[in-house]
Parts: structure tokens; C-alpha cells; sequence
């Protein structure tokens, strides 16, 4: 006992200076503006990548978790496919190989004589394109939001930006490289523009996405201008994302309003988006050297 | 918080992660929209069942894992995860003591106030989900609430977690 009998302490029973529940409260003001804070760096800076590549890291195993049923059931199904099939497909894809290759040998020939003539141009930039195929792990549980997970990250070289293929067509970006996993923006997301190109007659637009995976916008055509219903749209190579002439999709509608000054015009993806399980990361280095280009002349 | 020497953290961070499998199980687009919370059900019960152990803290870590793992920005989830943890803990002595469609009604509640908090973050970045479908998993989730509680509650009696 103390020697001033008369403190507080002596007649009310022992409390801490802050009650447990003041405590709770505290913790969720303080952890409202770190996640405010976070929220604010994350959007306009790239301090907190290394925290997204932790946190990401953590959350793959159990990523992979959630994909393995699906591999294991695909992997069954080719346990349990009985040989007629199997004989099958396998002499369909060998037709289709004898007829890829013979298209190769044209483009070869054709790519050949596009270097040469550039070089003659004195043309700069050389594409050479290498591919990485990542799978999908997961999709956002969002509906509205076109994000897919992809089994690639940056120990297998995958960078923010590379552009997402599939064998019919563009598919997407990649927004966040982790160490092992990346997460990649599809282009029917609301979020995603893609300058596109017509076919036909070279007319350059923008594609942007609209949330159904169906559906791309092309919002910036004025009424004037020449498109039509079933026009093909490549990718244009402005911007510098995705290299040019990949198909992107067809137009489907086409709307004059001659209250507005531009058309309203609806595009459909080359690629079913919400089908897909592969894609080709595609790495679109510019290649200047020139043994490149003697390589591939050989 | 949740520390890894007491009893029975193990089987509530299992339960967490069966929650999140959940959430991010792969479904077809038009069953996506009524996909409910389950992470945010699981959390919720341990933060009333156990509110000593299981809080604010243990919310916001969940939430910034689900944002790392979504890929969009990181702290929307933790945002929100935190304030339903910090519900839960609140009401927990009364919410006990409701008989199972209070506890429903309440959970709807929470879950409510969440997702609008979400689609307003979502709609401040460019994506609006304005047609209306955003709250349908809350309701979906407060439907699921007699099933977790249940299913939880056997699994905290038999391993005595306290």
C-alpha cells in the first residue's frame, strides 16, 4: 500500500488506462488509414510492388490448390479416353501440323523478303518475337472486372506490359508481375483500351472493353467515316504495347447518330475470353541487331 | 491476434483458407454475381466466437492477401475485411444470443454495408457495377450464414478451441 491512501487507484478496482474496447476501435481507425494510404500509394505509384510480390507469393499455394482438381480431372479424362479417340485427334493434328507447315514455309519466304526490304528502307526496328505460355490459375471473383491469374511470374520473366496472346487473337496485358505468379488485365475489362486498326482500309481507333466478354466498344469513330458490319480489327501498334497486326476481333454492329458526333459501334473478340485456359505471353523486345536478321535469312 | 502457439490456430487459419478457395473457385459469369462472401462469413464467426483472438488486426491481413491476390489495389479488401471484423467483434455478445434468422438478418447487414463500400471503392476507379447486382451476394451470404455457423461451431466444440 501506497503512502497517499486517498488515490483513485484505492477505491475503484484496478483499470487499465485504455478499456478493450476503446483498443478495437483505435486498431480500426489506425488500420482504415493505412489501408487509405495504401490505397492511395498503389493507385498512383510503384513503391508498393514488392508488398503486392510478398503478399502474392503467400497466396499461391493455395492458388494452385484451386487449380488442381481441374488438372487433375483433365488429367484423368486422358487417362479414360479410349484409343479410337486418341487415334483420332492424333491424326487430325498431324493434318493440321502438315498444313501449318506449309504455311510456315510461305510466311518464312514472305518474312524473309520483309526484312530484306525494310533493310532496304533502312527501316529501324526489327520485331522479333519470343513466346512464354502461361496458364490461368484463377479469375477475379468480381464479374465486372476482367483480371485472370497466370501461372508465370518474374523468375520465369514475365514484366508488366507484355501483351496476351491466344491462337485466335489479342487477348489481354499483364498489370502485376509477381515472383510467381502474374495477374493480367483482359481486354473486355471496362479499364482497357486498345488502339485498333480496320482491316480493310487502315482506319485507326481505339477498342475499349465493356465489362461483357462478348462485347468491345469502339467509341471514338465519327459518323463519316468508313466501317462496316464485319470488318476485321487488328491491333494497330500504336502505343507500343501490343505489336501490329494481331487480330482482335469483328464488328457486329454499327449505329449512325446523327445527334452525336460519333457512330456506336460494337466489336466481338476474336478470342472467347471466358473460355480460355492457355495464353502465349508474348515478349516484344525491339531486336536492332543484325545477326538477327542473318539468323533468320539462313 | 492470431498467435501460433495457442490451441487450435491451425484449424481457424485452415478455416480461413478453406474460405478463401471458396471465394476464388472458378465459377461460369452468371453464377459469379450470386457467389457470396465466404471468407468474410468464416472471419466474421471467428471474430464472435473468439473476439480475444480473432479481430481488426486479423481482418485487415486477410483483406490485403485477397487484394494481392485479385490483383487490384491493394487495401480496398483490407478496408473492408477490417470493418467486418471490427462489426463482429462490436456486436458479438448480443449477436450470440440471436436465435439463427437474427444472426441471418445481421449478418445481412454487415455484409451489406461491405459490398457497398466495395462498389463505391470500385466505382471511384472506374468500374461501375451500377445495375444493382453488387449487394445480391450479401443476400446469398446471409442465406449461407445457418451453414457456416454450424459447420464452425462442431469443428471449434471438437477441438476445444477457446
Amino acid at each position: 500500500m501506497r503512502a497517499s491512501g486517498t488515490s483513485l487507484s484505492q477505491v475503484t478496482p484496478e483499470r487499465p488506462w485504455l478499456s478493450a474496447e476503446l483498443i478495437i476501435t483505435l486498431k480500426l481507425v489506425v488500420v482504415i488509414m493505412v489501408s487509405m494510404g495504401f490505397m492511395w500509394f498503389d493507385h498512383r505509384t510503384a513503391y508498393l510492388q514488392p508488398v503486392r510480390g510478398v503478399l502474392a507469393t503467400l497466396v499461391y499455394p493455395l492458388q494452385r490448390a484451386i487449380s488442381f482438381p481441374i488438372d487433375a480431372g483433365q488429367r484423368l479424362h486422358h487417362l479414360w479416353v479410349d484409343q479410337q479417340t486418341l487415334i483420332h485427334e492424333n491424326q487430325r493434328l498431324r493434318h493440321q501440323q502438315l498444313l501449318l507447315n506449309a504455311q510456315i514455309q510461305r510466311l518464312t519466304a514472305l518474312e524473309v523478303e520483309n526484312r530484306r526490304l525494310r533493310t532496304l528502307l533502312d527501316s529501324a526496328t526489327q520485331m522479333r518475337e519470343r513466346v512464354l505460355i502461361a496458364e490461368l490459375l484463377t479469375v477475379d471473383s468480381d464479374p465486372y472486372r476482367h483480371r485472370i491469374l497466370l501461372n508465370r511470374g518474374q523468375k520465369q520473366g514475365v514484366q508488366v506490359g507484355q501483351p496476351l496472346l491466344d491462337q485466335r487473337g489479342v487477348v489481354g496485358q499483364i498489370v502485376h508481375a509477381n515472383p510467381l505468379s502474374s495477374t493480367a488485365i483482359l481486354i473486355t475489362d471496362p479499364n482497357h483500351a486498345l488502339p485498333v486498326q480496320v482491316n480493310r482500309n487502315g482506319l485507326r481507333t481505339l477498342a475499349v472493353g465493356t465489362g461483357n466478354y462478348q462485347r468491345l466498344e469502339l467509341p471514338y469513330v465519327p459518323n463519316n467515316y468508313d466501317i462496316q458490319v464485319g470488318d476485321v480489327l487488328m491491333t494497330s501498334g500504336m502505343g507500343g504495347r501490343f505489336p501490329r497486326g494481331y487480330p482482335v476481333g469483328v464488328v457486329t454492329a454499327v449505329e449512325f447518330d446523327p445527334g452525336s458526333p460519333f457512330a456506336r459501334i460494337d466489336a466481338r473478340p476474336a478470342v472467347e475470353l471466358d473460355r480460355i485456359r492457355e495464353v502465349l505471353v508474348l515478349d516484344v523486345a525491339p531486336d536492332y541487331s543484325n545477326d538477327a536478321l542473318s539468323a533468320t535469312a539462313r | 491476434m492470431l498467435w501460433p502457439n495457442q490451441q487450435g490456430t491451425w484449424v481457424i487459419i485452415a478455416t480461413l483458407a478453406v474460405g478463401f478457395i471458396l471465394d476464388s473457385l472458378p465459377v461460369p459469369p452468371w453464377l459469379g454475381s450470386f457467389k457470396p462472401d465466404f471468407l468474410a462469413l468464416v472471419l466474421m464467426y471467428w471474430c464472435m466466437a473468439l473476439p480475444q483472438r480473432v479481430g481488426v488486426i486479423t481482418g485487415w491481413v486477410l483483406g490485403l492477401l485477397v487484394d494481392a491476390a485479385q490483383g487490384v489495389l491493394l487495401g480496398q479488401h483490407a478496408l473492408v475485411y477490417s470493418i467486418w471484423a471490427f462489426c463482429a467483434v462490436k456486436a458479438h455478445r448480443q449477436v450470440r444470443l440471436f436465435p439463427l434468422w437474427q444472426q441471418a438478418l445481421t449478418m445481412l447487414l454487415f455484409l451489406l454495408m461491405g459490398r457497398l463500400l466495395l462498389s463505391w471503392m470500385n466505382g471511384i476507379m472506374g468500374y461501375s457495377s451500377g445495375d444493382g447486382w453488387f449487394f445480391v451476394p450479401a443476400v446469398t451470404g446471409a442465406l449461407f450464414w445457418p451453414i457456416v455457423l454450424i459447420a464452425l461451431r462442431d469443428l471449434r466444440r471438437h477441438y476445444r478451441i477457446e
